[in-house]
């Protein structure tokens, strides 16, 4: 992995694996869509109405994932100032905000269905509104100020006090009492999912996380990018 | 005919299935878009302002025809 430490090289790097990472993702999606949407039965209690957990659960769970990278990053820009710490947790941000607001949005959708109502101010779905917010303040403060090492520091301390959010958006169904329903799939223990809904769900995981890798690839790309324009900027200035 | 419309009435949930995909479908699309176009404008300017510098100028003036096929 140090090998893609040097700015440079990891540019080289990303420039030749984003078309590769790009198809892969459409092709999990099209699979996705098609097991998600026609292949898959019918729960044999929400009905139809499974087919919102293919959407939702990935996007909750890479809304997470993605925040492990902000904060990450922003660690490793802060303690160890690597290079590409500040990179990889600005260009991660608003990707991570946008599979939270999927999570909150679709959510929602399948709540009213299911619980009778689109909103509950409990654990689970208050923690989760609480890493959206994270997450626009994160980006808030990164624009925050003219100098943009001071607002990425700004913005990296609060992205690693935020990490604390993680286990309880994670433990909240079994911490409180809640209407949303605990997990099904665990590391150790075999997922209390049917293979017929548990195959597409991981297939548009897999599309998600490749999502977002192909995401993170293309704006970080943006961010060196940007980064050597303003050293060439103050190049020129200096050469008047 | 009628099995199109089955689907699309996902046994009376279509009203929340399909606004579920849209949305996540939506946000997605949305972020791929503003990312690329992102990455394609900055580079862009890169391109431009490097030109502009004249180190590099002079170096890629040197290395053009120098390396080419004579």
């Amino acid at each position: 992995m140090h090998r893609f430490a040097n700015p440079a090289r990891f540019a080289r790097f990303a420039a030749t694996a984003t078309p590769w990472s790009a198809a892969a993702t459409a092709l999990l999606f099209a699979i996705g869509l098609w097991l998600a949407l026609v292949a898959s039965p019918p729960d044999y209690q929400q009905g139809e109405s499974v087919r919102i957990m293919y959407v939702h659960v990935p996007a909750a769970w890479m809304a997470m994932l993605t925040y492990v990278v902000v904060a990450a990053g922003s660690a490793s820009a802060l303690v160890w100032r690597h290079p590409l710490g500040d990179i990889a947790a600005r260009a991660a941000s608003p990707v991570g905000a946008g599979f939270t607001l999927i999570a909150l949005l679709t959510g929602s959708l399948w709540g009213k269905p299911m619980w009778g109502t689109w909103w509950v101010w409990d654990a689970r779905l208050t923690s989760v509104l609480i890493l959206f917010f994270l997450y626009l303040g994160h980006i808030a403060l990164l624009n925050a100020f003219d100098e943009p090492t001071r607002g990425a520091r700004a913005a990296a301390i609060l992205a690693i006090a935020g990490i604390v959010n993680l286990p309880i958006i994670k433990f909240s169904v079994d911490w409180w009492s809640t209407l949303h329903q605990p997990a099904s799939i665990t590391p150790f223990a075999k997922p209390a999912i049917d293979p017929a809904i548990l195959t597409p769900l991981l297939v548009m995981a897999g599309a998600y996380f490749l999502f977002l890798v192909t995401l993170l690839l293309v704006r970080m790309r943006a961010e060196l990018a940007e980064a050597k324009l303003r050293a060439a900027r103050a190049t020129l200035l200096a050469h008047g | 005919m009628e099995s199109l419309q089955r689907f699309v009435e996902m046994d009376g949930y279509g009203g929340f299935v399909w606004p579920a995909y849209a949305a996540a479908a939506l946000v997605l699309l949305a972020l791929w878009l503003l990312s690329w176009r992102a990455l394609r404008r900055s580079e862009g300017a890169l391109t431009e302002m490097e030109a502009r510098l004249p180190g590099r100028r002079e170096r890629s003036e040197h290395a053009g025809p120098a390396r080419g096929p004579a």
